[in-house]
């Protein structure tokens, strides 16, 4: 029997295909029942049954809209294809423009059926002939092809026109030098009656225009007018129901032909000003209120704000977009604001005039107008109107949906960074959007917040009492709350004292325990994260300096973070403890404030367009956040050498160094005094001293002086560059030389201790001998040996020369070392030293360092002797053994 | 050429599968490479012009696609997944145009309307009126009506390739053919009455072979 009276008997049908499908439960079963029915069809195909491939084919299409690969069947569509039958040819052209495209090979076999097609009798086969061209049509068919296309533009039948006309859009589009061959008919196309053909027509005109700059001449100089005419009788037409669009005749047509006329003014003052009158009449003409006409006015508008200038057509447009904007259906104002953007750079004043209400379409209700209108409003500030746009959108911030205040803050932020006219308005409102939408916002916005704030000196007190007060009042936004604790920890004494007092600021009294509270409480906050908590912990620690009464209360808060699990709060919880506790005195120092930090510079590192190398000052701010998270070890190492393991070198080790150093101590400090405040010096001293109290080390510090502070207090928060920090206690422990260009000045002071050999093996070691103490009349040199087995004790013979012509008598030397320095002295050699150096007197004595390995031995001496019966005496010190000992 | 190799090796369902795949993932890399050419040369050429139909329901299953520049298989359905995503979260009564640019890249607009259980998108370049393309799905949605009477989500299943005939007939390439659903109409009915025509001369001089061949 035969096949097609028998759906069933090979297969399935197309519609049974189909429900089986849709019958499927789960994406599995779908697969499976595709899978299956693919088999099949194969199977088929292999078969080589003509009287299938129909149904094959429409079985194929529809698997392949559901995603899933076809192209076994593309062989398929060109068997289909070159059959004689219709529905053969229908199903193998839709399926050559569905499952095939231009891209592939197999399309070359396509050509010759369809140039056959093209000048086939029957013209709705020509008709799918041109429609599957149109659609897939590549270079090489377009050149194969063209001619077969321009003869159709002149076909009887007005179907077939049509399809040729846009089949040669495809055609020129794909190659351009082809255009010059079709300006002729297309542009005889013109004068159609024909409504169908004529839009297309114009398409082509349009698009023949845009790939050829002769055919844009061409038309320009022959069609203008014609267009133009054939506009207004459109426009004045009476009603025709069949091209009619819910009651306005033809708006495609309409659209069509001023998108046409916009390309032949642009440019060209003649021609628009033959358009004018057309245009104007359009713009007044058409009724608003419906879909349809506000598309031919919304068309109407792009023309004539592209074509050459008309100031009363220009008017008429910007009102015409006004009214759009005011329409209640969305779609209107969408385009509207979409046509506003494009005029704001024609006539920004013109815009301007809707603010208030493209302000209200940033309110709306619809995603997509929102955004529309947020976009345009962000084009439309300039300096002058910055402040009343942004108090308006800062408002909506409250109300606004959570969807849209990632990209409202966003906008507000730079447009506030833009176009700020003042600090104080910058600082306001950076508040105001923190407090309302904080998690919305970048770091870097916040950060750069810090940045102007630590920059605007005058308005330190302004700022953190502002944040102070909005603090009180929520503490729900992180990143508020932070921008919050860092000014209150750096500014705290401001806030406390009324100091840099706005006239426009209402007084505020701020007990030093309030500020305290507040912090506190902050930190005791579970929703917090970490890194807030660590800067809380910073803040705290700068009140405690700030605020000495509170200072241990403070310890009290952070000493509670000792135990907590995160490893950052922990470490920082008592390296801090341990400032409070027992560095009173540097604590000053290590907390003074942040060095203000270049906006400039700031803003650069943001656009990414300076590498990381900057000035240590920069580098703090900047990655103040990032350096929170980092471990922060090296102030701790310096500060804990202190603490745990040394004789304290508070007050009383000073007075002990004070002791010690005697003379040359006064002229260092003074220097240091000089640059620094005393007590810097002196902490500074303090910390130094420890390893090495010695000359050549004093003075390095005492210039370097403010470099090192400066280092100190910027590590306070930002311990990502700790590298100057480490090598600023290494100093006093081992010769290491440096390359860290913070510390540099110290470092080429302090090459003396660079030539001194590094830290080796104690035992059995030789150490070079050193020229203890030179005078012009005596020279005493020191010889070293280790005790074996013995690290901290060091065997040293002391050699003296006279250097004068009288010989010494009663020679005695005498020496004493701090506290951490056991001195065992042996008798002398003898107590005649021979003049001109002719001989020596020798006495051996043994250190014992207690602090071996960390401190380097340090001893006072005094030599009194006897020249001639007359006493002298000769006092010195010596610093410059080797470090180890 | 060496489509058809790939088909006639495969004998049996199993060996089906396997040769499928292998060659779906050769297919895959040449598409990966074809779809940058494409990117490049859409951004050189500047294509003005419709680029794609999609209608789907309201659970974001396909029912037409039409994609009118070259799209491989994967990110058409990447495509209309994403737009689905879009769709079905916005409310009623907002406006109809959608921000697509993050889907179909630079330069795209999209355009939708949503009926009963379906959703009609419509996605487009600068050059078209955005207003004008809401009508546009307005005089498709109306042709099918007249043709269906009543369309509903299942005659587009089950007429889909009648469905692009009509839609054939109303973008041609990417550019609009007609806008007149009287004319439409007109013209799927000749090429409905063609089809059916041949068919019958087909089934007749079929069955006369067959009645003179006994």
């Amino acid at each position: 029997m035969d096949p097609i009276l028998n759906p069933f008997s090979s297969g399935t049908r197309l519609r049974d295909m189909i429900r089986a499908i849709r019958a499927c439960k789960t994406a599995a079963e779908e697969r499976a029942a595709i899978r299956k029915e693919c088999a099949a069809i194969r199977t088929s195909i292999n078969e080589n049954d003509p009287d299938y491939r129909h149904r094959n084919l429409a079985k194929l299409m529809f698997i392949h809209m559901l995603g899933y690969p076809t192209h076994f069947g593309q062989m398929e569509c060109l068997k289909c294809i070159a059959s004689p039958g219709f529905p053969e040819k229908r199903i193998g052209y839709l399926g050559l423009m569905l499952l095939l495209d231009e891209r592939q090979e197999v399309l070359m076999l396509v050509t010759n059926s369809l140039k056959q097609d093209l000048n086939h009798m029957n013209q709705y086969i020509v008709g799918l002939a041109l429609c599957a061209l149109g659609n897939i049509c590549s270079a090489e068919m377009a050149r194969d092809l063209a001619p077969e296309v321009e003869r159709l533009l002149q076909f009887r039948d007005p179907n077939i026109r049509k399809k040729a006309a846009l089949c040669s859009i495809r055609i020129i589009k794909k190659v351009p030098d082809l255009a010059e061959n079709f300006v002729k008919p297309a542009t005889a196309l013109l004068k159609e009656k024909h409504h169908g053909v004529l839009i297309t027509a114009v398409q082509l005109c349009a698009d023949l225009c845009k790939v050829s700059r002769e055919a844009l001449e061409h038309i320009r100089k022959k069609c203008t007018e014609g267009l133009v005419r054939t506009l207004k009788d459109l426009a004045n037409s009476s009603y025709s129901p069949e091209y009619d669009v819910s009651g306005i005749t033809d708006p495609f047509l309409h659209i069509r032909l001023l998108k046409l006329l916009r390309l032949l003014g642009e440019g060209d003052a003649d021609a628009s000003d033959s358009m004018n009158d057309i245009l104007a009449q359009v713009g007044t003409k058409t009724e608003s209120n419906k879909v349809a006409a506000n598309a031919i006015l919304y068309e109407c508008v792009q023309t004539i704000m592209s074509i050459e200038g008309n100031g009363g057509l220009r008017v008429l447009a910007i009102g015409i977009l006004g009214k759009f904007l005011s329409n209640r259906d969305n779609n209107i104002r969408y385009v509207a604001l979409n046509m506003l953007m494009k005029a704001v750079t024609a006539d920004p004043q013109a815009v301007l005039r809707y603010r208030a209400t493209i302000l209200e379409c940033v309110k709306d209700a619809d995603a997509s107008i929102r955004k529309r209108a947020l976009e345009l409003v962000y084009v439309l500030v300039n300096e002058s109107n910055v402040k009343p746009l942004t108090t308006e959108l800062v408002s909506y911030l409250e109300t606004c949906d959570q969807d849209f205040k990632g990209d409202l803050t966003a906008k507000i932020c730079s447009i506030v960074s833009k176009f700020s006219p003042e600090k104080i308005w910058y600082i306001d409102q950076m508040i105001k959007v923190l407090l309302e939408a904080g998690s919305f916002v970048k770091d870097e916005v916040w950060r750069a917040l810090i940045v102007v704030i630590s920059n605007a000196s005058e308005l330190h007190g302004y700022a953190v009492r502002a944040l102070y007060k909005a603090f009180q009042k929520s503490n729900e936004q992180e990143a508020f709350t932070r921008v919050a604790i860092w000014c209150i920890g750096e500014y705290g004494d401001l806030l406390i004292n009324n100091v840099g007092m706005l006239d426009l600021e209402d007084r505020i009294t701020v007990t030093e325990s309030d500020a305290v509270d507040l912090i506190e409480i902050t930190i005791q906050c579970h929703a917090l994260d970490f890194t807030t908590k660590a800067m809380a912990l910073v803040a705290l620690l700068k009140l405690s300096s700030r605020f000495p009464s509170c200072s241990e209360r403070i310890r009290e808060i952070i000493v509670k973070y000792k135990g907590n699990f995160v490893l950052e709060l922990q470490q920082r919880s008592i390296e801090f403890n341990s400032i409070i506790a027992r560095h009173q005195n540097i604590r000053s120092m290590l907390v003074e404030r942040m060095p203000v930090l270049d906006e400039a510079t700031f803003i650069g590192r943001q656009a990414g367009s300076l590498p990381d190398a900057g000035s240590i000052s920069a580098g703090s701010s900047v990655s103040l956040p990032n350096g929170v998270a980092k471990p922060a070890d090296s102030l701790v190492d310096l500060l804990d050498l202190n603490s745990n393991d040394a004789p304290t070198p508070s007050s009383s080790g000073g007075d002990f160094l004070q002791d010690l150093l005697g003379v040359d101590l006064s002229p260092a400090a003074q220097s240091g005094a000089n640059q620094t405040s005393k007590s810097g010096t002196d902490a500074l001293l303090d910390l130094l001293s420890v390893g090495s109290v010695s000359g050549p080390v004093e003075s390095p510090s005492a210039q370097s002086n403010s470099s090192a502070m400066d280092i100190l207090s910027a590590s306070k928060s930002e311990k990502a560059s700790v590298s100057p920090l480490d090598d600023l206690s290494s100093l006093s422990l081992s010769s290491r030389t440096t390359s860290i260009t913070g510390a540099a000045p110290m470092m080429d002071l302090l090459d003396g201790f660079a030539s001194t050999p590094p830290k080796s093996e104690n035992n059995g070691t030789v150490y070079p001998s050193i020229t203890a103490f030179e005078s012009s009349s005596l020279q005493l040199t020191f010889n070293f040996s280790k005790q074996p087995g013995n690290s901290q004790t060091t065997n040293i013979q002391a050699t003296f020369i006279n250097l004068s012509s009288d010989e010494y008598t009663d020679f005695i030397f005498q020496a004493a070392v701090p506290k951490f320095l056991q001195l065992q002295l042996d008798p002398a050699s003898g107590s005649t030293l021979p003049a001109n150096g002719n001989g020596s007197i020798t006495q051996n004595f043994r250190v014992t360092n207690s602090q071996n390995g960390k401190k380097s031995l340090v001893m006072r001496i005094r030599i009194t002797y006897k020249i001639n019966g007359k006493e002298k005496l000769e006092e010195g010190q010596i610093s410059n053994f080797p470090r180890d000992l | 050429m060496s489509l058809q190799r790939g088909c006639s090796r495969s004998l049996s369902p199993r060996t089906t599968a396997v040769s499928a795949s292998v060659f779906e993932d050769f297919k895959a890399c040449i598409s990966e490479e074809a779809s940058c050419q494409t990117i490049s040369e859409i951004n050189l050429k500047k294509q003005k012009m419709i680029r794609a139909v999609l209608v789907m329901n309201t659970q974001g299953r396909p029912r037409i696609t039409k994609f009118y520049e070259f799209w491989p298989v994967e990110k058409q359905h990447e495509a209309i997944r994403n737009v689905f995503s879009v769709l079905c979260s916005r409310a009623e009564h907002v406006s109809n145009f959608v921000d697509a640019e993050s889907i179909f890249g630079p330069d795209s607009r999209l355009v939708y309307k949503h009926f009963a259980t379906l959703y009609f998108v419509l996605i487009f370049d600068s050059s078209e009126n955005e207003l004008a393309m809401l009508d546009l799905i307005q005089v498709f949605v109306e042709t099918l009506d007249k043709c269906f009477r009543n369309v509903c989500e299942l005659d587009i299943v089950f007429n889909y390739s009648k469905i692009h005939a009509i839609l054939d007939e109303i973008i041609f390439g990417g550019q609009v053919l007609e806008t007149s659903s009287t004319e439409v109409m007109k013209a799927v009915e000749e090429i409905t009455k063609l089809e059916a025509a041949s068919n019958a001369i087909n089934l007749v001089s079929k069955s006369v072979s067959n009645w003179r061949s006994r």
